[in-house]
């Protein structure tokens, strides 16, 4: 059963160094907040795990958390390139970062073998790209019924998954709405979970019988959060901070800048600040 | 050229006409999402739009900066999870038309978004596939929408990304893949269709103003030009209209100018 607990102690507990760890989010709920939190206590040798590492891996991997990612699409969407990413790939800054490259089709794929238990994905994929030549955990079978050749990725298991979600009941079932990606894929297929929340309510009222429920008992911790998916966004809370995100792009070109704009909105404050930062023209009134 | 429009304007406008209401369309971030939300506003109002953070049927007032902003959500039909987008939706052959781009692209259409240089040790590290390896082979054709210079019009790419016709033009039909592949290509100066005979991209239509030379300047490997080589239709006022007046409201949404 999922327990109430403060961030920092959720992420004390479940990620330890060398862990692999998946921060899910499809550009919507990305757990910003706990990503900060994984920053702030100095997590090494970390192997992240994501779809499109985003400005949260930008940041995780120029703090040095990381010695390997496992991705699908790197860069920042609509904007250009991670440049810390860019960074560690092509310079080894702060560290030299190894790359497991995967497809988008892929990953989801890998995801859903993890939840389901099984150990590797077949899917219709990768024909005719070179990312099976430098990715040896991409193999091709042929199907034993069609002989048609299919593609073979293991399945994602990460030691901890860490999403955002909308809402936990007092039961400490977790709400997921809009445009879920693979929340339930990827925490199914994790050891452990933690679960940032915008807000905790007596029962999910009002939503249809098929929403996005992850019920008490796959879920480890649940750490309330407002705002803390901010710059990305929570439906139906606030909006995706596209603005930060065109902001970015200088910040995290230049390493100095980088580390002062990190030790300014993340080494030196708490995950308290997500709700002036989701809610700017609330916090203007108060 | 045309002093009341510009090359990136011409090339979404005669991107967005090859697309109509019949097409399914499976779209990417950037010069796509413009070309296709353009259809949706001027010719093709019924065309059926979907993003890989699974938005089925999503008909945005603004173009949105990520493949999955609030925006595409809210306006959907419906929102399916990620794998079930790629599995269903894409793997399945429900989308009639995919549209691509890269940083760099060779005559058969084939597409680099990984590396320039080696991948070991790259010169410049690109963001990856995302979903493009498997829309490239999953739909049923493929627009690719790319501005054209000699360094990403190349005659041999770094890294195939996603498959086009395959290396010498020949793979894509010898691995028996039932779709289409690379259907056309649209650029700042020119349109481009395959030879149907060796799956070579032949420039089938300049933009006014443009010149034969300049297109060869701009392309990396001996571009062929079709015998009945055409003018592409400049934009029309409506067409130009749609474009800014969506542009502007994405400009205003976005808190800064992001789109062409």
């Amino acid at each position: 059963m999922s327990v109430f607990v403060e961030l920092r102690e959720a992420v004390a507990q479940m990620v330890q160094d060398g862990d692999c760890v998946a921060l899910e989010g499809f550009t919507h709920l990305i757990p910003f907040a706990a990503g900060h939190e994984i920053i702030r206590q100095g997590r090494r040798d970390l192997t992240l795990v994501r779809m499109t590492p985003d400005l949260l891996y930008d940041q995780m991997i120029g703090s040095g958390c990381a010695t390997k990612l496992v991705f699908s699409w790197g860069g920042n969407p609509g904007v250009g390139s991670l440049h810390r990413l860019r960074d560690a790939v092509e310079q080894g800054w702060p560290q030299p970062l190894a790359i497991e490259e995967h497809s988008h089709a892929a990953m989801a794929n890998a995801y859903v073998a993890g939840a389901s238990g099984m150990p590797s994905a077949f899917f219709r994929g990768y024909r005719g790209s070179d990312l099976a030549s430098v990715n040896p955990n991409i193999k091709f079978v042929p199907c034993p019924f069609t002989g048609e050749s299919l593609a073979c990725v293991p399945a994602l298991r990460p030691d901890v998954t860490i999403v955002h979600a909308q809402q936990a009941d007092r039961a400490g079932n977790v709400l997921v709405q809009g445009i879920v990606g693979v929340q339930k894929e990827a925490v199914l297929a994790a050891q452990r979970s933690i679960v940032t929340v915008e807000e905790v309510v007596d029962g999910f009222e009002g939503v249809g019988t098929n929403a996005v429920i992850l019920p008490s008992w796959v879920v480890g911790a649940i750490a309330v959060v407002p705002g803390g998916a901010h710059p990305s966004y929570t439906h139906g809370y606030y909006s995706r901070d596209n603005a930060f995100y065109l902001a970015w792009d200088a910040i995290a070109r230049d390493r100095e800048r980088f580390q002062i704009w990190m030790r300014e909105h993340v080494l030196g404050v708490g995950p308290d600040v997500f709700r002036d930062r989701a809610w700017p023209q609330a916090a203007d009134e108060r | 050229m045309d002093a009341t429009y510009t090359a990136s304007e011409m090339m979404t406008v005669a991107a967005a006409r090859a697309l109509g209401n019949d097409d399914i369309c499976f779209v990417g971030i950037g010069l796509p999402s413009a070309a296709c939300n353009l259809a949706r506003l001027t010719h093709a109002p019924r065309l059926t739009l979907v993003y890989e953070s699974g938005t089925l049927e999503t008909k945005p007032q603004v173009l949105p900066l990520s493949i999955g902003d609030g925006e595409l959500c809210e306006t959907a039909l419906t929102t399916v999870s990620v794998p079930e987008m790629f599995q269903y939706w894409l793997q399945g052959g429900r989308i009639s038309v995919g549209f691509l781009g890269g940083a760099q692209i060779d005559r058969y259409g084939n597409l680099n978004s990984t590396v320039i240089g080696s991948y070991a040790t790259p010169k410049v590290r690109l963001p990856g596939s995302g979903g493009a390896t498997e829309i490239a082979t999953s739909c049923g054709r493929i627009y690719i929408v790319m501005r054209q210079t000699a360094r990403s019009f190349v005659k041999k790419l770094d890294f195939v990304t996603s498959l086009g016709h395959g290396p010498t033009g020949r793979e894509r039909r010898e691995m028996g893949l039932k779709t289409a592949g690379p259907a056309l290509v649209v650029t700042d100066l020119c349109m481009m269709k395959p030879d149907p005979a060796t799956m070579e991209f032949v420039v089938v239509s300049l933009h006014r103003g443009v010149t034969p030379e300049r297109v060869r300047e701009h392309t990396g490997w001996d571009v062929r030009f079709a015998a009945d080589l055409e003018t592409t239709m400049p934009p029309r006022a409506d067409e130009l209209d749609a474009l800014r007046d969506l542009n502007a409201r994405t400009a205003r949404a976005h808190g800064a100018p992001t789109a062409e």
